[in-house]
C-alpha cells in the first residue's frame, strides 16, 4: 500500500487526517464511524445494564425494599429501549462499518457523509431519552414495548421526548441500512459475485432489507401516537371508532422482524468464526444464504404470535402458531451447518470460539423456547410471565451479545493489530457463561410457575429463583467490565498479530496489515472465485 | 470501472445537521409536554433547511467539477431507489391501519365475529363507513364525508396530469430540447401547486363545514393522517422539482447524466402513486 495508490484516477486525494475532537465529529472513514459505533454501543450496554441491575436488585428478596414501583416501571422500560436500540443494534452496525467495507473489498461505505450522519443522530436520541427520566412525571414507564393505552392515554407527559428519540434512532437505522445496501450491491471488488460473499456481509444484506421495511412501520406507529396524545385523534381508542389492538398490531409488525434484525448479524458472526478455528469450510454455504432469507421473509407474517392472548379470531391464531413454527425449519438447517462444519475439523478454542460455541447452544436453548411460546394453548399459560423473559434474554443476551462479543474479539487484531489478552479472555468467557445461565435459567422455572414480568414484587414461592437470578445478574454485570479492561489493553499494546490473525480465518480482511491502515483497498483487490468464495465448491 | 475508487471527502454539514435537529426535537419536545419551545422547534426547522440548502449544494458543486464516477452515480440512485421503498412502507402502515380499522374494528365493536366481546362497551353502536357516528359520545364524528367526485376528483387529474408534464419534461431533457424541459417543469409545479391549494381548500370545507377533523373519531383521524402526510410529501417533492428547474435555468443536467432530476421525478410519481391509492380508499371505497 503505497501512498500514491490513495490518489485517484480523478486527482483527487485524501485529505489530512483531521485532529482531536474535529476528527471524530467530521469523520467519514468507515473504521473510525464503526468505532464510535462500538464504543456508543459499549457505553449503552453499561447504562442498560446498569438498569437492570436496579431491577435485579429490588428482585433480590420479595416485598418492595429499593425502588418505588413506579421508578421500576421506568427501569424495565428504559433497560429493553437501551439495549435494543442502543447498544445491540449500533454493535452490528458498528461491526457492519468496519468489516464489511474489508470483506468486499471496498474502500469505504457507499455514501460516506449519510454514514457520518447516522451515527451522530444516535447520540442525541439517546441523550434525549435518557433525559425524560428527569423531567416532571418521570420517563418512559409503559415496557419497552408501549402498548396503548398506557403510552397514550396515561402516558407520562415525557412521552413526547420518547416519541421523537424513536424518530431519531429509525432514521439512524434507514439510513444505515440503505448505506449498507448501496455498499454491498455496489462496491464489491468486481470478481465478487453476490454468492462469493462472505456471510457475515449476506446477513448484514438481508438485515438491511428488514431494516428498511419495518423502522418506516415504526415510525408511522409512533406518529400516530403523537397524534393521540397531543391532537385528539382516537387511532387507539375504541371510544372514537379506533382500537388499542391495532397499534399491538402495528407494532410487532415492526416488532417481530425486529428481533431476527438483531440476531441474522449475528449468524453471519458465528459462520465466519465456526469455520476458521474449525479449519474446515462452511458447511452447506447457499443453505446458509436460503436459509437467512426465508427466515426473514417469514418474519413478516408472524407478528401476531406475540398477542395470542389479546383475542385474535381462532383462525388467526392457528395461522400465526404454524407460521412461526415453520421458522425453526430454516433455524435449524443453520445450527445444522454450524455442526456440521465443527464435525471432523480441527477444532481450537480461543476465546472468539468459545463464545461462538456458546452462542451456538445457548441460542438455540432461546429457539426451543421460542418454539413452545408459539403453541397458542400453551402461550396461554406463558403469557407475560418471566418464561417470556427467560426465552428472549436467551436469544439475546447469550445470543446475540455473545455473538457481538465473539466478533470483538475476532476482528480485535485486524483493528488494533494487538492480540486481546488470552487468558483475561477465558476469565471473561466463563464468568459471562455461568453469570448468564444462574441470570437467566431459573426464570424459565419462575415463569412456568406463574410468575408475572414487569411487577417489582413477588409471591413468596418464587423467592428462591429470583434470589439464584439475582446473583446471576450481578456476576454476568460484573464480568462484563473485564470486556472493557480487555478492549483497552488490547488497543495499548499485546502480542502483535499478522494480517491474517488466526491460522484457519478466509477473506479480504486478513490480506490487508494489522491494524488496518485508515484507507484500505483503494483499488479493488484482486479476488478470484475459484480460489476465495466461500461458497467455492 | 476506471480500476480505483472516488471515495467524498468529510464535509461539517452532517454534524451541524444533528445540531439543528437536536434544537428542533427539543423544541417540539418539550412545546408539545410542557407548553413551551416552540420558538426552538422553529429555530431547528430553519436550520434543518438552511443544512440541506448548503449540503446539496455542496453535492452538486462536487457533481458539477467531474468528481463522481460511474460507481458513486450508481450509489446514489440505490439509495435514492430504497429511500423511496421505506416511504413506501411507512404509508404502508398508515393503509394497513385503515384496512384493521374498517374490517376489523368496527365490525368487532358491533358484535361481529366469534368474539363479539368488544360488543359489550356500547351495545347501541352500529359500525358504518363512514364512520359518522363514533361509538362514545366522548368523540363527535363529521356530519358529512368529502364527496370524492368533486374536489378529490379534481385533484387526481391534476396530479395524474402533473406526473405527465414530468415525463414529457424528462424526455425533452434526454433531448437536449431544454426550452421545452423548463416548461414542462414549470408546468408540472403549476399543477403541484394548485393541487396542494384544492388540497387546502378541502381542508378548510371539512373543518369549517363538514365537522370533519382530527377529533371527529377514527375516520377524520384516518382521513387527515393519510390525507395530510400525502400532501408534506407533495409539498417536499414540489420543493424539490423548483430546485430542479432552477438549476436546468442555471444550465445543469446534460442529456446523458442528470441523475438529480431523475431523482426528483421517481419521487414525485411515487406521490402520484400513493394518491392514487388515497382516492380509492380513502375517498371512494
Ligand atoms: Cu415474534
Amino acid at each position: 500500500m503505497t501512498s500514491n495508490s490513495y490518489s485517484s484516477a480523478e486527482g483527487h486525494i485524501h485529505e489530512p487526517p483531521l485532529r482531536g475532537i474535529k476528527r471524530w465529529l467530521l469523520t467519514t472513514n468507515h473504521k473510525e464511524i464503526g468505532s464510535l459505533y462500538l464504543i456508543f454501543s459499549l457505553v449503552m450496554f453499561f447504562i442498560g445494564g446498569t438498569m437492570a441491575l436496579v431491577i435485579r436488585a429490588e428482585l433480590f428478596q420479595p416485598g418492595l425494599q429499593l425502588v418505588q414501583p413506579e421508578f421500576f416501571n421506568q427501569m424495565t422500560t428504559m433497560h429493553g429501549l437501551i439495549m435494543v436500540f442502543g447498544a445491540v443494534m449500533p454493535a452490528f452496525v458498528g461491526l457492519a462499518n468496519w468489516m464489511v467495507p474489508l470483506q468486499i473489498g471496498a474502500p469505504d461505505m457507499a455514501l460516506p457523509r449519510l454514514n457520518n450522519f447516522s451515527f451522530w443522530l444516535l447520540p442525541l436520541a439517546f441523550s434525549l431519552l435518557l433525559s425524560s427520566l428527569f423531567m416532571e412525571g418521570g420517563g418512559p414507564n409503559f415496557g419497552w414495548t408501549f402498548y396503548a393505552p398506557l403510552s397514550t392515554t396515561y402516558a407520562p407527559p415525557s412521552t413526547n421526548f420518547f416519541i421523537l428519540s424513536i424518530h431519531l434512532a429509525g432514521i439512524s437505522s434507514i439510513l444505515g441500512a440503505i448505506n449498507i445496501i448501496a455498499t454491498i450491491l455496489n462496491m464489491r471488488t468486481p470478481a465478487m459475485k453476490l454468492m462469493d460473499m462472505p456471510l457475515f456481509v449476506w446477513t448484514w444484506l438481508i438485515t438491511a432489507f428488514l431494516l428498511l421495511a419495518v423502522m418506516p412501520v415504526l415510525a408511522g406507529v409512533v406518529t400516530m401516537m403523537l397524534l393521540d396524545i397531543n391532537f385528539g385523534t382516537s387511532f387507539f381508542n375504541a371510544a372514537g371508532g379506533g382500537d388499542p389492538v391495532l397499534f399491538q398490531h402495528l407494532f410487532w409488525f415492526f416488532g417481530h422482524p425486529e428481533v431476527y434484525i438483531m440476531i441474522l448479524p449475528a449468524f453471519g458472526i458465528a459462520s465466519m468464526i465456526v469455520p476458521t478455528f474449525a479449519r474446515k469450510r462452511l458447511f452447506g454455504y447457499r443453505s446458509m444464504v436460503y436459509a437467512t432469507a426465508s427466515i426473514a421473509i417469514l418474519s413478516f407474517v408472524v407478528w401476531a404470535h406475540h398477542m395470542f392472548t389479546v383475542g385474535l379470531p381462532l383462525a388467526a391464531q392457528l395461522f400465526f402458531m404454524y407460521a412461526t413454527m415453520l421458522i425453526a425449519v430454516p433455524t435449524g438447517v443453520k445450527v445444522f451447518n454450524w455442526v456440521a462444519t465443527l464435525f471432523h475439523g480441527s477444532i481450537s478454542f480461543e476465546v472468539p470460539m468459545l463464545f461462538t460455541l456458546a452462542f451456538i447452544v445457548q441460542f438455540t436453548i432461546g429457539g426451543l423456547s421460542g418454539v413452545m411460546l408459539a403453541i397458542v394453548p400453551a402461550d396461554y399459560q406463558y403469557h407475560d410471565t418471566y418464561f417470556v423473559v427467560a426465552h428472549f434474554h436467551y436469544v439475546l443476551v447469550p445470543g446475540a451479545v455473545f455473538a457481538i462479543i465473539a466478533g470483538v474479539y475476532y476482528w480485535l487484531p485486524k483493528w488494533t493489530g494487538f492480540y486481546p489478552d488470552e487468558t483475561l479472555g477465558r476469565w471473561h468467557f466463563w464468568l459471562s457463561v455461568i453469570g448468564v445461565n444462574l441470570t437467566f435459567f431459573p426464570m424459565h422455572f419462575s415463569g412456568l410457575a406463574g410468575m408475572p414480568r414487569r411487577i417489582p414484587d413477588y409471591a413468596l414461592q418464587f423467592a428462591d429463583f429470583n434470589l439464584l437470578s439475582s446473583l446471576g445478574g450481578f456476576l454476568f454485570g460484573m464480568s462484563q467490565l473485564l470486556l472493557i479492561w480487555v478492549v483497552v489493553r488490547c488497543v495499548r499494546g499485546g502480542k502483535p498479530a499478522p494480517d491474517k490473525a488466526w491460522e484457519g480465518a478466509e477473506g479480504l480482511e486478513w490480506q490487508v496489515p494489522s491494524p488496518a491502515p485508515l484507507h484500505t483497498f483503494s483499488t479493488p483487490p484482486e479476488f478470484i472465485p475459484e480460489r476465495d468464495s466461500p461458497g467455492r465448491a | 470501472m476506471s480500476g480505483s475508487y472516488y471515495v467524498p471527502a468529510s464535509s461539517k454539514w452532517p454534524i451541524l445537521m444533528v445540531v439543528v435537529l437536536a434544537l428542533l426535537v427539543i423544541g417540539a419536545g418539550s412545546s408539545l409536554s410542557f407548553g413551551h419551545g416552540f420558538g426552538l422547534f422553529l429555530a431547528g426547522m430553519v436550520g434543518v433547511l438552511v443544512m440541506m440548502f448548503v449540503w446539496f449544494r455542496d453535492v452538486i458543486h462536487e457533481s458539477r467539477s467531474g468528481l463522481y464516477d460511474a460507481q458513486m452515480d450508481r450509489s446514489f440512485r440505490m439509495g435514492m431507489a430504497w429511500f423511496i421503498f421505506s416511504e413506501v412502507m411507512f404509508f404502508a402502515a398508515f393503509f394497513g391501519a385503515l384496512f384493521y380499522i374498517r374490517v376489523f374494528a368496527l365490525p368487532w365493536l358491533d358484535g361481529e365475529g366469534e368474539k363479539g366481546i368488544s360488543a359489550l362497551l356500547w351495545p347501541d353502536f352500529s359500525a358504518s363507513w363512514p364512520l359518522l357516528k363514533t361509538p362514545s359520545d366522548a368523540f363527535t364524528g363529521p356530519a358529512e364525508v368529502i364527496d370524492p367526485w368533486h374536489l378529490p376528483l379534481l385533484n387526481t387529474v391534476l396530479l395524474v396530469s402533473s406526473s405527465i408534464t414530468l415525463t414529457i419534461a424528462h424526455h425533452a431533457l434526454k433531448n437536449d430540447q431544454r426550452n421545452k424541459t423548463k416548461l414542462w417543469l414549470l408546468l408540472t409545479l403549476i399543477l403541484g401547486f394548485v393541487f396542494l391549494v384544492v388540497q387546502g381548500i378541502e381542508y378548510v370545507e371539512a373543518y369549517t363545514q363538514l365537522g370533519l377533523t382530527l377529533q371527529a373519531g377514527v375516520y377524520g383521524g384516518t382521513f387527515f393522517l393519510l390525507t395530510g402526510f400525502h400532501g408534506l410529501h407533495v409539498t417536499l417533492g414540489a420543493c424539490v422539482l423548483t430546485v430542479i428547474l432552477l438549476r436546468v435555468w442555471r444550465g445543469h443536467f446534460s442529456s446523458r447524466s442528470h441523475f438529480g432530476f431523475e431523482a426528483a421525478s421517481w419521487y414525485w410519481h411515487f406521490v402520484d402513486v400513493v394518491w392514487l391509492g388515497l382516492f380509492i380508499f380513502v375517498y371512494v371505497v
